[in-house]
């Protein structure tokens, strides 16, 4: 059956429209900018669950399409998104980033499908570079930059991890592995990198709150997720993961709970919930990963909704720290309503997605007999529901204050955002239908009674605690410590100390140093200049470097 | 018989075609001519490689004269590759050629500009085909008389500069090349390739012979633009007129590289080296700068020409460090990687040849946001780029992926390490034309131009293609390329 579709793949078609979409102009580049993630998403279904379409490429079995059920969730997943995502910029009139914006959901979709180690590698890089280009084409060259570095490193890992495991057992699909050689450790460091793990985690809140008001919503939802897939498929209960998880679930709650620009916290928490799924693969037990997995679909779904609503935010107002907001809920009240729906999401609330896969999650962790995380995670669940559905809400739309709407959302924002909440509110309230979509999570009991007065005792238990700490919890102007502060910050508060010992120790050392750092200066200086200028070199210099090419050739010889 | 006679026809087409355009005298004439002597070239050139495939090595001797006495043309698999590559680039320069000459060059010397394309491509398929060292001298020697009247037929002042350096420089590397080929004969008392090999094993003293050696690397590393004898190249490339360019970026280093192979190969037989240093290891550490060295001077040019000429320094020694590596697998990278870059820079420097012809400059500058209204002829230069660069799905990554297998299985993993570091070099000059062609305003020289004629893009796009399509299908360029290396190194395929 996989022969009627040939090579043809959603990422693919969305790759293709990206490329020519810079191409052509007006209605028709919107008309490509909306249909290609529909057609996708259509594909993700039409491909027959099966081996897919392999290709014999330099001696390597490569899976350039693998349908299998994992690819389903994570391919519908990606493919709401971007239709989503779409829907909600299209009035964004740089095309750049339209363009980009398919390059990179169509990755993310490759990545989904792929079936060997070789094809995940080039979809990774057209990721990051999808990525990359949605950053800058917002103008934020230096964060563009800075998120190109770390996602050069990420792959750069990746690919010596993928080397050395071909040239080690020769075997290039995609199969599960513990990390147990140092191939398999730099694999799985180069994913953990996209994933957002510690210590290199900051560059999601870094670089994301950069983009656009609709780029956003893109990079929300595709690296870190498709990292997680890419966890699933190749570390499924490597025991690291679930305290490398459990670490990210407590860094993102922490931040996100200081974090005043509404952007940087939604950032934070995407690495908090991120850190819930892999904590899941590290459990490893077929419930786990498919809790994994379903929960990467509710948390795409209402991420890219909360990234929406501090989208039009950001629109409307040109603002989207809570410092300078506050009232938005009287002159928003369609965003307001989104970013709470949103945020109960997030913080699982009954009769939401997240609260399925959110159940899913812990039945697992409770299954595994892993306690101590079971107990961990609950804790941070019910901290979650602290700044997504008490502090946001509180201080950006209903607190005091009232920031001035510019201008209004436009209505295509409105109908992807509508779009989102439905897709949100149904499977909370039917959870049977997901259950068709990962048949694994049927005997999780979820839209019980104990159960939800269980997780309501949670959320009331956290609503004391924010009434409480309010105060405490008022957003401030400055900025919060993050890791990136021990490569940005820590060189410069260093050298002071460093100075003083080279005054010490290091006088007539120092002297040689800039003796030789000056010379070195000059000579590099000029280096370049000559190979630069090379062809304005005079031609007896040419003769003479040939001359003396020959001549130590022949000296040599004659020693 | 006329396919008996193939190997003297494959050169004889090129040269009676300069002399008829030489005297029709007129510039369409002189193109039409050029034109159907490079296809019947190419023609010839793919009959060859059919029937060296069929019948293995093929020996030809000029008037019947035995190889003691007379001249023997002699094709196997490795030459059949070359000239497979400069028939095919010959006919594509040929059909790209005719608008940007007319912009470019004199009327009245236009009809001279073919005549010397076409001596140029009988002088470098002479050199491919002979097996008589001297014959090739003189080869070399039609061919280089030729270049430097190419590059001197510039608009660009400078060209006449950079024609008199060349001249003086590849006279230089032709009498190095002659004062090698004369030590041999001195040893051997024989220029035939094949009897020089059967002779050297008689030989006690080698002196004689590694100094020979010296000339000719020494000689022929200027030709093919060895790193640190390169620095007659980028001013060649940037003012030679644009189809000029494409044809000697395509091949005219492409064949000394194949020269240099076979008196190393098949001559010296791989691992003579001066006091115990093996060449290999000299020519490794050159590859190595040039990698680097040359890439890194193309991040700081503004000149596209010279952006691309110092990227060819940069790719040959990529295709040299093949030849250094002496194992089959690194060897088919090599002869890959030289196929693979004669038709990705063939692309790019057709693609800047349309770009001056609409926008009337090559400066880098100047160039903001031409990809707006010459979409088709950047996406070509920017498909080149990617090959340069190595990306997967262009052929440039199955070449380097060859290239690092060899390394590898040459025991030298930090060699590896260095061909992927040198790549990225490659992405900061690929990286940085493309976001101002694409990403930048239109500049003046944008909004005035428009895109390139179909004459123009379909040659054009036929490399690009090309570029794309072996990426994909990497099959049977790197089954020729194994064939050849297996050939050079006598190994048993």
């Amino acid at each position: 059956m996989t022969e009627t579709f040939g090579p043809l793949s959603p990422a693919l078609i969305l790759i293709l429209a990206g490329l020519i979409l810079p191409l052509v102009k007006g209605p028709l580049r919107n008309a490509l900018f909306l249909l290609a993630p529909v057609a996708a998403l259509a594909l993700v279904w039409a491909l027959p669950l099966g081996p897919g379409l392999a290709v014999d490429w330099l001696g390597l079995n490569l899976v350039l399409i693998a349908p299998d059920n994992m690819a389903r969730i994570f391919g519908t997943a990606f493919g709401i998104a971007a239709i989503a995502g779409a829907l909600f910029g299209v009035t964004q009139p740089s095309a750049t980033e339209k363009a980009a914006a398919l390059l990179y959901a169509g990755a993310a979709q490759g990545i989904a499908f792929a079936g060997d180690l070789v094809t995940l590698f080039v979809f990774w890089e057209i990721l990051a570079i999808g990525s990359t280009l949605v950053i800058w084409s917002n103008g934020h060259a230096r964060a563009g930059l800075r998120y190109a570095l770390i996602h050069v490193l990420g792959g750069v890992l990746l690919f010596a991890g993928i080397s050395a495991e071909i040239s080690g057992s020769g075997n290039v699909a995609l199969h599960a592995m513990r990390a147990d050689t140092i191939g398999r450790w730099l694999m799985l460091a180069g994913i953990l990198v996209n994933a957002g793990a510690l210590p290199l985690s900051a560059w999601v809140a870094d670089a994301y709150p950069k983009a656009s008001w609709s780029g956003a919503v893109f990079l929300s939802a595709f690296t870190t997720k498709a990292a997680v897939l890419v966890l699933i498929r190749l570390f499924p209960g490597e025991p690291a993961l679930t305290w490398i998880g459990l670490a990210m679930a407590i860094y993102g709650l922490t931040y996100a709970l200081l974090e005043n620009d509404i952007r940087k916290l939604l950032s934070y928490s995407i690495v908090g919930q991120v850190g819930f799924m892999v904590v899941a693969v590290g459990i490893g037990s077929p419930l786990a990963l498919a809790a994994a997995a379903l929960h990467a679909l509710a948390h795409i779904l209402y991420k890219s909704l909360l990234m929406m609503a501090a989208g039009s935010i950001l629109r409307a107002t040109g603002e989207t720290r809570l410092t300078a907001l506050g009232g938005l809920a009287r002159s928003m009240p369609f965003t307001a309503v989104a970013m709470l729906i949103g945020g109960f999401s997030l913080a699982a609330l009954p009769l939401t997605a997240g609260f399925v896969s959110k159940s899913a999650i812990l039945a697992a962790l409770a299954e595994g007999q892993a306690g101590f995380y079971w107990f961990a995670l609950t804790a941070v669940s019910a901290g979650s529901f602290l700044y997504i559905g008490l502090r946001l809400p509180w201080f950006a739309l209903f607190g005091p204050g009232s920031a001035k709407v510019m201008a209004g959302s436009a209505p295509s924002m409105l109908a992807a955002m509508g779009l989102l909440c439905v897709l949100l509110v149904v499977p909370g309230c039917f959870p049977g239908l997901l259950e068709r979509l990962v048949p694994e999570i049927a005997g999780v009991p979820i839209l019980t009674a104990d159960h939800i007065l269980f997780q309501l005792q949670m959320l009331v238990a956290a609503s004391c605690i924010f009434a409480l700490l309010l105060p405490l919890l008022r957003p401030s102007a400055g900025s919060t410590l993050d890791f990136d502060w021990l490569w940005r910050e820590l060189p410069r508060l260093a050298a002071p100390h460093w100075r003083r010992a080279w005054a010490l120790f290091g006088k007539p050392v120092v002297g040689i140093w800039a003796e030789t750092r000056g010379r070195w200066a000059s000579f590099s200086q000029r280096s370049i200049l000559l190979l630069g200028a090379a062809g304005n070199w005079r031609t007896g210099k040419i003769a003479i470097w040939a001359t003396a090419l020959l001549a130590i050739y022949v000296l040599i010889a004659a020693l | 018989m006329i396919t008996h006679h193939l190997p003297v026809l494959l050169i004889l087409a090129p040269l009676l075609g300069a002399i008829l355009a030489a005297l029709s005298r007129n510039g369409f004439a002189a193109w039409l001519i050029a034109l159907v002597a490079s296809a019947l070239t190419a023609a010839i050139a793919v009959a060859l490689l059919w029937r060296v495939q069929a019948e293995g090595v093929i020996s030809y001797r000029l008037g019947g004269w035995a190889p003691e006495l007379g001249i023997e043309y002699r094709v196997d698999a490795v030459n059949a590759l070359i000239v497979l590559l400069v028939g095919v680039v010959a006919l594509v320069t040929m059909i790209f050629a005719r608008r940007s000459v007319l912009a470019e060059i004199i009327p009245e010397r236009v009809a001279w500009f073919y005549t010397m394309m076409l001596l140029c491509i009988a002088g470098l398929l002479g050199m491919a085909v002979t097996g008589d060292a001297f014959n090739a001298f003189v080869f070399l020697e039609i061919s280089s008389l030729s270049t430097y009247t190419l590059i001197a037929l510039g608009r660009d002042r400078r060209a006449l500069v950079a024609a008199y350096q060349y001249l003086i420089v590849g006279t230089i590397g032709a009498t190095f090349y002659v004062i090698g080929v004369g030590l041999i004969y001195l040893v051997t008392g024989t220029l035939n390739l094949g009897l020089i090999v059967e002779r050297l094993g008689a030989i006690e003293s080698s002196r004689a012979l590694i100094v020979a050696e010296a000339f000719i690397v020494a000689g022929i590393g200027l030709k093919l633009a060895l790193f640190p004898l390169h620095a007659w190249l980028p001013n060649a490339y940037a003012y030679a007129p644009s189809s000029a360019s494409v044809l000697l970026a395509s091949t005219a280093t492409k064949v000394a590289v194949y020269l240099l192979a076979r008196f190393l190969f098949t001559v010296f037989g791989g691992d003579v080296g001066p006091g115990g240093i093996p060449i290999g290891a000299i020519l490794i550490v050159l590859s190595v700068a040039a990698m680097f060295l040359a890439s890194a001077a193309a991040v700081f040019q503004n000149d596209v020409k010279r952006i691309l000429a110092f990227s060819s320094v940069g790719q040959i020694g990529y295709i040299t460090l093949g030849l250094a590596l002496v194992n089959p697998t690194g060897l088919t990278g090599g002869l890959l990687h030289l196929f693979n870059h004669a038709l990705m820079k063939g692309a790019a420097f057709m693609a800047i040849g349309a770009i001056v012809l609409r926008a009337g400059t090559a400066k880098l500058d100047e160039l903001s946001g031409i990809g707006r209204v010459m979409p088709w002829t950047v996406a070509a230069l920017t498909v080149a780029g990617l090959g340069l660069i190595g990306v997967p799905g262009t052929s440039g990554f199955v070449s380097k992926y060859y290239l690092i297998l060899g390394a590898l299985e040459a025991g030298h993993g930090w060699l590896a390490i260095l061909i992927v570091a040198s790549s990225f070099i490659a992405v900061l000059y690929v990286g940085r034309f493309v976001e101002v062609m694409w990403f930048r305003e239109p500049a003046q020289a944008a909004r005035e131009s428009r895109e390139a004629p179909l004459e123009m893009l379909l040659p054009m796009w036929v490399l690009a293609g090309a570029t794309i399509w072996f990426g994909l299908d990497a099959e049977g360029p790197a089954a020729l390329a194994r064939a050849a290396a297996n050939a050079l190194l006598k190994v048993a395929p």
